[in-house]
């Protein structure tokens, strides 16, 4: 036994399928700000697709399943704002008049942390380690900006890396047009979003793209490619880890 | 109008390829933002200001039918009339009823959202009155046979060379070399036309941004002051109005006033702030001789005491929709209906059904930029949500999505089964994104990549990595 705060990784199920690599950042990340780490078996997705369709069955069903896996930490840490703030501003909403399902969706969502800003505001975390050098501009993500209030918790980590440049872009704080399953139904007004938020990072003249949400991550990579762009584009925590050997997403 | 909210997608890819309408829309991104931004940051009370704004309304909506008596009492005692109009249907029946008694043959118009609600103008058409727009933009949009594209700047789909040359088209008894390449100059021309127009006109039609319980005033704020001719010169002002304009006091209205032209144009205040109260009085100089108000509800009383209540305290602004990166890419007709933007994705389904509005609270990003500026802190994004759970539970959902979202959500709610699943598929999408690492083109998947490269996954899941490294470590 150890004195140090638990804390389950909530990986998400975009990370975990698509950019294991941010899985392995965060634990590194975690366990080197002072935590011990787990990483429960039993967990698939937040259920945030089903709880913006309207399903809220479904979701009730995930958020039971992610509570029971993940209740027993200190914290509970989602290298996403997105699956953070599902987690933490939407979980008790959804057992409204189960009182027993409330008090424990209530106290789980207490231990809720998006990765970046449990890492500096509850770990206090002032620096990282990482060899990471290069130009990189950074997209505030919408939930965790508006959600969560997380935009200056990455920069400051950003900008304690000697090797690291960071060049903002135009507009920072406007949608991408990934919006879940949004970019899939509307597929051209998603793509007229994203088309000017890749123009802003283009401008930027930065070499690499990050942020903190993959699901924008995969969409903002997906369009410059499309477009024949070069920035490279990973998710912050990458960076931060100094795990930077894996190919960028959607890139060589 | 007619609405065309059903055809939203095609609607909305219209109004992509259409280049004047996309050059237009950069002023909505660009002028109202910056505008609103420097005048909240110009207010240190402003978030306290927007806490007081949302209880003013909420206690309103709590006590509905007592300020509402309170106010017809009020404006009755001013010596004006109120009439209750439960659908657009009754409204314009009314309306039309007052304007016969009076002859009418011309009416003149201030910008109201709730006339465009119950259609009035193609109303008064068919049975032989003329309605003048008298708001530059509505003037506009009338002239070109449409409707508004945004609740406070109807014609801001338009470039200005339309705007001449519609000018040119209409107003032929001007002389044809005269210089219209100043906004300045359109706008004296506007003037100059619909001066006239106020004087014939034999009833005065207005909206109100704030009816006021304690005095049974109706308070109307512009920047041209055409309401306020609109409303005095002619013999009988009519104001029509929705139910949840109402607010207790002068002192409230004062308040959420503060707020309403900071967030709409970035102003301290409008140009005209107009008081109403009742027709003109015996030592008045000026002043209509009979006074008006129709209360429509068309769906609103229904939206008390459910999740849509809060929707009832907007105030019209329409910072939501100059915010919101849907309304800056497809412009205000595309959304089909009398509101455009987050608001009217909210409004459009309680006041036409959900069958009918079902794409628009669909058509959000939920990047919840309108409700982190919304003055009255309407939680926008988490109404849209409740009608896309409304949609579900009617099986309103397209049924390869509902379905899609079954065979996932029956993966997901399975860890073990997902683990066997997706530890088989990944690796395979994984091989598909070859040396390039990335997908071009994905069957069931071509909403994605029919404008974007589908990222190849890595490989493994993050899951099945973490525990063979864990066995790994546990065997060394
Ligand atoms: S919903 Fe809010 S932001 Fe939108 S028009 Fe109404 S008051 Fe203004």
């Amino acid at each position: 036994m150890t004195d140090k705060p638990t804390v389950g990784l909530f990986v998400t199920c975009l990370a975990d399928l698509f950019r294991p690599t941010v899985g392995f950042a965060a634990a590194k990340l975690i366990e080197d700000a002072g935590c011990e780490l787990h990483v429960p078996m039993a967990q698939t997705c937040c259920g945030q697709p089903a709880y913006n369709s309207g399903d809220r069955k479904d979701a009730r069903a995930l958020a039971e399943q992610a509570i029971e896996a993940f209740e027993g930490f200190d914290y509970v840490v989602a290298p996403s704002g997105s699956c953070a703030a599902m987690l933490k501003k939407h979980y008790p909403g959804l057992f409204k008049g189960d009182a027993t399902w409330e008090k424990r969706a209530q106290a789980f969502s207490a231990k809720v942390y998006e990765l970046v800003s449990f890492l500096t505001d509850v770990m206090k975390v002032e620096k990282v380690e990482s060899q990471f050098a290069g130009t990189v501009t950074y997209h505030d993500s919408c939930s965790g900006l508006r959600e969560l209030g997380i935009k200056a918790q990455p920069r400051k980590l950003l900008g304690a890396l000697p090797g690291v440049t960071l060049a903002e872009m135009k507009d920072s704080e406007v949608c991408c047009g990934f919006g879940g399953t949004f970019c899939v139904k509307y597929p051209d007004i998603s793509n007229a979003i994203v088309e000017k938020k890749t123009a802003t990072i283009s401008d930027t003249g930065a070499d690499v793209l990050l942020a903190g949400d993959i699901g924008c991550l995969m969409n903002m990579a997906g369009k410059i490619r499309r477009e024949g762009g070069k920035t490279q584009v990973r998710h912050v925590a990458e960076v931060l880890a100094g795990m930077t050997d894996t190919p960028p997403i959607a890139g060589k | 109008m007619q609405i065309t909210t059903p055809n939203f997608k095609e609607n909305a890819t219209r109004a992509l390829n259409d280049a004047p309408l996309q050059k237009a829309l950069k002023n909505v991104e660009i002028g109202f933002i910056a505008k609103r931004l420097a005048a909240v940051d110009a207010l240190p009370e402003f978030e306290q200001l927007r806490d007081n704004a949302r209880d003013i309304k909420n206690h309103t909506l709590a006590h509905l039918d007592l300020y509402l008596e309170e106010y017809e009492k009020k404006v009755i005692a001013s010596g004006g009339h109120v009439h209750f109009a439960e659908t657009a249907e009754d409204a314009r029946a009314i309306i039309l009823d007052i304007c016969r008694k009076r002859n009418a043959k011309t009416v003149t118009k201030g910008k109201s959202m709730i006339t465009e609600e119950i259609g009035l103008n193609d109303f008064f058409e068919k049975n032989g009155i003329t309605p003048v727009e008298t708001d530059l933009g509505e003037y506009i949009i009338q002239l070109r046979g449409e409707t508004p594209s945004h609740i406070i700047a109807p014609a801001v789909h338009l470039n200005k060379d339309q705007v001449e040359a519609d000018f040119r088209r209409v107003h032929t008894h001007l002389p044809a070399d005269r210089d219209l390449t100043e906004h300045e100059a359109l706008l004296n021309e506007a003037r100059l036309v619909l001066r006239q127009r106020y004087f014939e006109a034999d009833v005065g039609i207005t909206g109100a941004n704030f009816l006021v319980a304690e005095t049974g005033s109706s308070v109307i704020v512009t920047n041209e002051g055409n309401g306020d001719l609109t409303q005095t010169l002619g013999k009988c002002h009519v104001v029509v109005a929705s139910l949840e304009k109402l607010v207790p006091t002068l002192n409230d209205c004062s308040q959420i006033l503060r707020v309403l032209a900071r967030s709409a144009t970035g102003q301290d205040m409008s140009v005209y702030t107009t008081f109403s109260t009742g027709p003109k009085r015996a030592e008045d100089p000026d002043g209509p001789e009979e006074y008006h108000v129709v209360l429509l509800d068309n769906g609103r009383t229904a939206m008390l005491g459910t999740e849509f209540q809060e929707m009832l305290r907007c105030i019209r602004c329409g910072a939501c929709m100059n915010h919101c990166p849907v309304y800056h890419a497809v412009g205000g007709h595309a959304y089909g209906a009398v509101y455009p933007g987050p608001m009217g994705a909210v409004l459009t389904p309680s006041l036409s059904g959900i069958e009918v509005g079902g794409h628009l609270p669909n058509a959000s990003t939920f990047c919840g930029r309108c409700e982190s500026v919304c003055p009255m802190r309407i939680p926008l994004p988490k109404m849209m949500r409740h009608w896309r759970e409304r949609e579900f539970e009617k099986h309103l959902t397209p049924t390869a999505a509902r379905y899609g979202l079954k065979f996932w959500a029956f993966f997901a709610r399975r860890p073990k089964l997902y683990r066997a699943a997706v530890s088989v598929a990944m690796p395979l999408l994984s091989w598909l994104g070859g040396s390039s690492r990335r997908i071009h083109s994905l069957p069931l998947a071509d909403g994605w990549t029919k404008h974007r490269e589908m990222p190849a996954p890595e490989g493994k899941t993050f899951l099945q990595a973490w525990a063979e490294k864990q066995a790994r470590e546990a065997g060394r």
